[in-house]
């Protein structure tokens, strides 16, 4: 798709050279730079065919939902495993909804499920995207080549699910990086945070750390592949001195991580006791959050390299302290898988195709007998049971209610409790109302329940966006009380910006 | 009697006419290659097949029927043994053969598919067999899982891209020329699996068709299913040795050699090459990073 367009820039911008190309080093620099544009063509794809999609559909910006997917994923990759496919579609969907919010929520999930199939490019056999593009060989040749990529792959999980994770292109168009070490990359960037930091620039200093974050993501996937290369090939590795050194150091540099980043995390929380400005509290917070993330991973690196010291001894045992014997065999992969991956596809074939000609065995042959056969396809199919068996009746036991209050205790209880917002109420008056009804056990119930309001659980109210939440504070005033004792509580209901917290965790997210 | 057996199976003519060859002992000597032919019945588990290896273990002259019954019908002989049983595999061209066209649809119009799956049943060998050692040792047995199968050849998928990278290769075959494209890009650029809507292992990529090839062996006595974990995990039987020793390594070597490509190792170093322990190191595996 991106071809036509570059080998007509080709010759002027070349000039009036003699050749036809500046050199080979002047075009891969050109084929680099095409294949990191062909890994945006699917996002733009995304905007100019929403318009054929059954529906009006132009309201969403696609390319912003490509975008939303391609970060999330990359945030929810874990050690281990990738992001969850319907996880995603969820959390695309606040943004989805932002973008119209008419819309019925069944139509946001259709569109966050279109854009992250069409990232997957569910379609294609490969499930990946090809751009076409030429390039001048050496002696002056111009050839057309196809660039295979993919911007979310699928992988195998625990159990035969399927997991998403983003690829080094995806990572590529969503930060728009280049070609640099990891590790240093990660320094700098700490760096950075922490001079932002120093100098109270708060909102620099969340992008730094969420750039920070990506790059712990991009670490971690790293010495993932590493260690589950070493974990399959125990010979294939130095043990020597390779494997320990690479551990080793890996552990040197976790163990430094988590000092920058505690220290960090010191500092931004001094920064979010001490701020005033509850725009910089709300987003120190924020930088709270992230940094933690940070160390999370990095612990889960560090258990890992703890674990493959004594695997590889486990291994080595087993291998290395056998009886040797006389080696006769074919080494499979030394003299044949090793060797026949390099070649073309043509010359591939045939090895394969002989290693599967005398690799498979034997198969018995059906032969039909024509009476059989006239038998087999005169039988009328038989008829499927589409219920299925019959269930047995389960035999139910009930069991005792032996619960403290009665359904109609907790009712009278949450009508008592229902204060309006600007109007909090003491303990003491609740319960005097309560024992006005008659009702033992009430005052109980209406007593529990103000002291688990004084711990309000806040975090579950923030994620299933709830309106309210009922609070109890303690301000010094004793309970003077036949039954209870403690403090007199002041108990009120605050109003809780369910909006604000949606549009809040899609951010966080 | 004997002019009855002469005529039911004529190969028995070419032996030396020592002892007399009853109709009885054809029966039974083709009762034992049918028993081969049924790769999943063991010895241990029946009675008879146990008593008719052991009477071609003993009785010479009934052992070069048998095998002259099983070269009729267009079998080869691997090993007859208590722990293998009669192992007989499909002669080249014989009506036991396996197909690759029978055994997956797609191989005959895409020769992508048909590599992929030729790659799949290499695949699962080399990584049942790790060793040269592991190979020629009788009494190994191997495992494979599904999933490592597939990262273990994306692994060294990986590898070549990293080496193609180093040298400065564009790897990015000429449009219209499937043919030239490296092997191992065929491999790399399929997915390694796919949600379908119905749960199912999506059959086209990597994993569906390394899960293929290991039913398809399970299915020829060559694996044992162990577990779910991995994609499904198996063990190696001795049958499979046997095939991958005497028949499928030595056929796809020769079909290399002829290719003109001369593999060569030290004989004792093995899996992978020693150099590649540089690639264990972070920077060669670190992809495409950041830039603030």
């Amino acid at each position: 798709m991106t071809s036509p367009v570059s080998t007509d820039r080709v010759p002027p911008q070349l000039g009036a050279g003699p050749r036809p190309a500046a050199g080979p080093a002047a075009d891969e620099g050109l084929a680099r730079r095409l294949r990191a544009l062909a890994c945006t063509a699917p996002l733009h794809d995304l905007d100019a065919r929403k318009a054929n999609l059954a529906g009006e559909y132009s309201v969403y910006g696609m390319a912003e939902i490509a975008l939303a997917a391609i970060d999330l994923v990359t945030l929810n990759m874990d050690f281990d495993t990738g992001a969850d496919h319907d996880q995603i579609v969820a959390r695309l969907i606040p943004r989805i909804a932002a973008q119209a919010p008419r819309r019925p929520v069944a139509e946001h999930e259709r569109v966050a499920r279109w854009v992250l199939e069409n990232l997957i490019n569910v379609g294609s056999v490969d499930r990946g995207f090809r751009a076409v593009y030429g390039t001048f060989d050496p002696d002056g040749t111009y050839t057309r080549r196809d660039y295979d990529f993919k911007l979310i792959e699928e992988v195998p999980g625990y159990g035969g699910s399927v997991y998403l994770r983003t690829t080094d292109e995806a990572v590529n168009v969503l930060v728009g990086a280049l070609d640099t070490d990891v590790t240093s990359a990660q320094i700098a960037a700490e760096v950075k945070l922490e001079v932002l930091i120093s100098r109270g620039r708060l909102a620099d200093a969340q992008l730094a750390a969420e750039q920070a974050r990506y790059r712990t993501v991009q670490y971690s996937e790293s010495l993932r592949r590493a260690l589950e290369a070493t974990r399959r090939n125990v010979r294939a590795v130095d043990w020597l001195n390779a494997v320990p050194d690479m551990i080793a150091e890996a552990l040197d540099h976790v163990a430094d991580r988590y000092r920058h980043e505690n220290a960090i995390l010191t500092n931004i929380r001094k920064a979010r006791d001490e701020s005033e400005d509850p725009e910089q509290k709300r987003r120190a917070a924020e930088l709270v959050d992230i940094v933690k993330d940070c160390i999370r991973r990095h612990t889960q690196l560090q258990s890992r390299l703890l674990e493959a010291g004594p695997l590889f001894r486990a291994e080595q045992d087993r291998q290395a302290f056998a009886t040797p014997m006389t080696t006769s065999g074919t080494d499979l992969y030394g003299h044949l898988l090793a060797p026949v991956l390099p070649l073309p596809l043509e010359q591939a074939i045939r090895v394969t195709d002989a290693f599967f000609a005398h690799g498979t065995g034997l198969r018995t042959p059906g032969s039909v007998r024509v009476g059989d056969l006239v038998d087999l396809l005169l039988t009328p199919p038989v008829e499927r049971e589409h219920l299925g068996a019959e269930m047995p009746e389960p035999d139910l036991v009930a069991t005792p209610d032996d619960s403290r209050f009665s359904e109609e205790q907790l009712a009278a209880a949450t009508e008592l409790l229902d204060l309006p917002a600007d109007a909090p109420r003491r303990l003491s008056g609740l319960l005097a109302e309560a024992r006005r009804t008659g009702d033992p056990g009430l005052a109980y119930l209406v007593a529990l329940l103000a002291v688990h309001a004084a711990s309000p659980p806040v975090g579950t109210a923030y994620r299933q966006g709830e309106q309210k939440l009922l609070f109890a504070v303690d301000d010094g005033t004793e309970l003077d009380d036949p039954e209870f004792g403690g403090a007199d509580l002041i108990v009120g209901t605050a109003l809780l910006d369910a909006a604000g917290m949606a549009a809040d965790r899609t951010e966080a997210a | 009697m004997t002019e009855h057996a002469e005529w039911s199976e004529p190969e028995t003519a070419a032996a030396p006419a020592s002892a007399a060859v009853t109709p009885a002992d054809a029966a039974d000597a083709a009762r034992l290659v049918a028993f081969g032919l049924q790769p999943k019945l063991g010895p241990a588990r029946d009675q008879e097949y146990a008593d008719l290896l052991r009477r071609y273990r003993e009785d010479p002259p009934f052992g070069r029927l048998a095998d002259a019954v099983a070269t009729g019908l267009g079998l080869i002989v691997l090993e007859v043994s208590p722990r293998a049983g009669m192992a007989v595999t499909a002669a080249e061209d014989s009506v036991f053969a396996v197909r690759m066209g029978d055994y997956a649809r797609r191989t005959s119009a895409d020769s992508g598919d048909r590599f992929l799956h030729g790659l799949a049943h290499l695949a699962v060998a080399a990584l049942a067999f790790p060793r040269p050692e592991d190979l020629a040792d009788d009494g190994y047995i191997g495992r494979v899982t599904v999933n490592g199968v597939d990262a273990f050849v994306r692994q060294a998928c990986r590898r070549l891209e990293e080496r193609a990278e180093e040298q400065g290769e564009n790897t990015d075959p000429a449009t219209d020329t499937p043919g030239l494209e490296a092997a191992w890009r065929i491999w790399a650029r399929r997915s390694a699996t796919g949600a379908t809507k119905d749960a199912r292992r999506l059959a086209g990529s990597t994993t569906g068709i390394v899960a293929k090839a290991v039913a398809f062996l399970t299915d020829s006595g060559f694996l044992q299913r162990t577990g779910d974990e991995s994609g499904g995990t198996y063990r190696t039987t001795a049958r499979y040795q046997l095939q991958v020793r005497d028949m499928a390594g030595s056929a796809a070597m020769a079909e290399l050699l002829e290719l003109g490509v001369v593999p060569v190792t030290d004989g004792t170093a093995t899996l992978l090459p020693a150099e590649d322990t540089e690639d264990l190191e972070l920077v060669a595996d670190a992809g495409l990073p950041f830039h603030s």
